[in-house]
């Protein structure tokens, strides 16, 4: 896994932006770009570079659900991997993430340790 | 009061009269005008009752209105400034440990690697001319140290005091809570009132995104998942 990797973090509330942002420098990614909803996360991906997607659900604008659906429809970011992080936990939202080609899927509230898993998690399936 | 009763009534009080018997016939008198009066209470007390609901339901329907146009938008007003409340306290917490992640990481790396160099001087490994330069370095270090965990104690004084934010909002949460136990205590009486029609109408209003499982609300009919073991279990169930 690619410490020097660009993340971009999509969520509508800065303090979650803030804490995801931490935990990831805790993990040693440094290289980390903000977004607070799909609208302004979408012309960021577009404009190339980004090699890791972390979303919230539940946005103003443009959701974290369509915001994956785009990515997956666009030739140059369809193989972004991308982690939904959200207070979402109805099991049909699970699915519905699971369809639309989510890498991982974490629940608010979440600890550290489950986003250093779900993240390793993701690299392990995608490096080996 | 039947009309075989009045006329029977009536033809006692003419033969009592016709008779010169006015005992009898005052009597009688007596228990006709009894008999209007009975009516005349029951129908004055259909008419209190009638009264009675009336102004119950006026009552109710003005604590209502006042719960509408005062106690709901201040409700809000409040529910809204504890939303702004908290996202003090977090942004306060954040920033305080923004600030100490880069001290503690300074310390922590110098302290590694002056004991690296302290094992070498121990096992005797070292010139003294890098002697000279380590005593320097543990000056340094300690001086640097006193300084940065004066900032962690700063620190870590802030975070606690964010924390103040819990006692304000579970009052003001407590208040807002207290009155939709009014609001539906109010709207009970009403219902009751209006005659229970009882339209049973169930209307599902769940929104599309329901957002965070409240425990002992949102998991009663199943179909979320409650933990990150859940979900985990769900999306491996599905072959991830």
């Amino acid at each position: 896994m690619d410490k020097n990797m660009k993340i971009l973090v999509v969520d509508d509330f800065s303090t979650m932006r803030r804490i995801i942002k931490n935990l990831l420098r805790d993990l040693e990614f440094t290289n980390i770009v903000e977004a607070d909803d799909g609208k302004t996360a979408l012309p960021i991906l577009k404009a190339g570079g980004i090699d890791f997607l972390v979303t919230d659900w539940n946005m103003p604008g443009m959701t974290g659900i369509d915001l994956l659906k785009a990515v997956r429809a666009d030739p140059e970011l369809l193989d972004t991997p991308v982690l939904m992080v959200t207070a979402e936990a109805k099991r049909e939202q699970i699915i519905m993430a699971a369809q639309a080609g989510v890498n991982g899927y974490v629940i608010k509230p979440f600890t550290a340790a489950t986003l250093k898993e779900k993240i390793e998690k993701i690299f392990e399936r995608i490096d080996g | 009061m039947t009309n075989d009763t009045r006329l029977a009534l009536a033809r006692n009080l003419v033969a009592a009269l016709e008779q010169g018997d006015e005992s009898v016939a005052d009597g009688l008198l007596d228990e006709i005008a009894g008999l209007r009066e009975k009516q005349l209470f029951l129908e004055v007390g259909r008419l209190t009752r009638q009264l009675h609901d009336t102004m119950a339901s006026f009552a109710v329907d003005s604590k209502i209105t006042a719960m509408t146009e005062k106690d709901i938008p201040d409700a809000k007003e409040r529910l809204q400034y504890v939303i702004t409340m908290t996202e003090q306290a977090a942004n306060q917490t954040l920033s305080a440990v923004e600030g100490l992640l880069p001290v503690s990481k300074e310390l922590n790396e110098q302290a590694e690697q002056l004991s690296d160099k302290w094992e070498r001087f121990l096992v005797r490994e070292m010139p003294f001319a890098e002697f000279k330069d380590m005593s320097a370095e543990i000056t340094k270090h300690f001086d640097q140290s006193k300084g940065s965990l004066q900032l962690v104690q700063q620190g870590l004084n802030e975070i606690l005091m964010a924390q103040g934010f819990q006692d304000i909002t579970g009052q003001i949460i407590k208040r807002v809570i207290e009155l939709v136990h009014d609001l539906e205590t109010s709207m009970v009486e009403l219902i009751k009132i209006s005659g229970n029609k009882g339209v049973e109408s169930r209307v599902d209003s769940e929104p599309d995104l329901p957002g965070p499982v409240v425990p002992g609300v949102d998991d009663k009919k199943g179909g979320v998942a409650a933990t990150q073991d859940d979900v985990d279990d769900l999306l491996s169930s599905m072959g991830f």
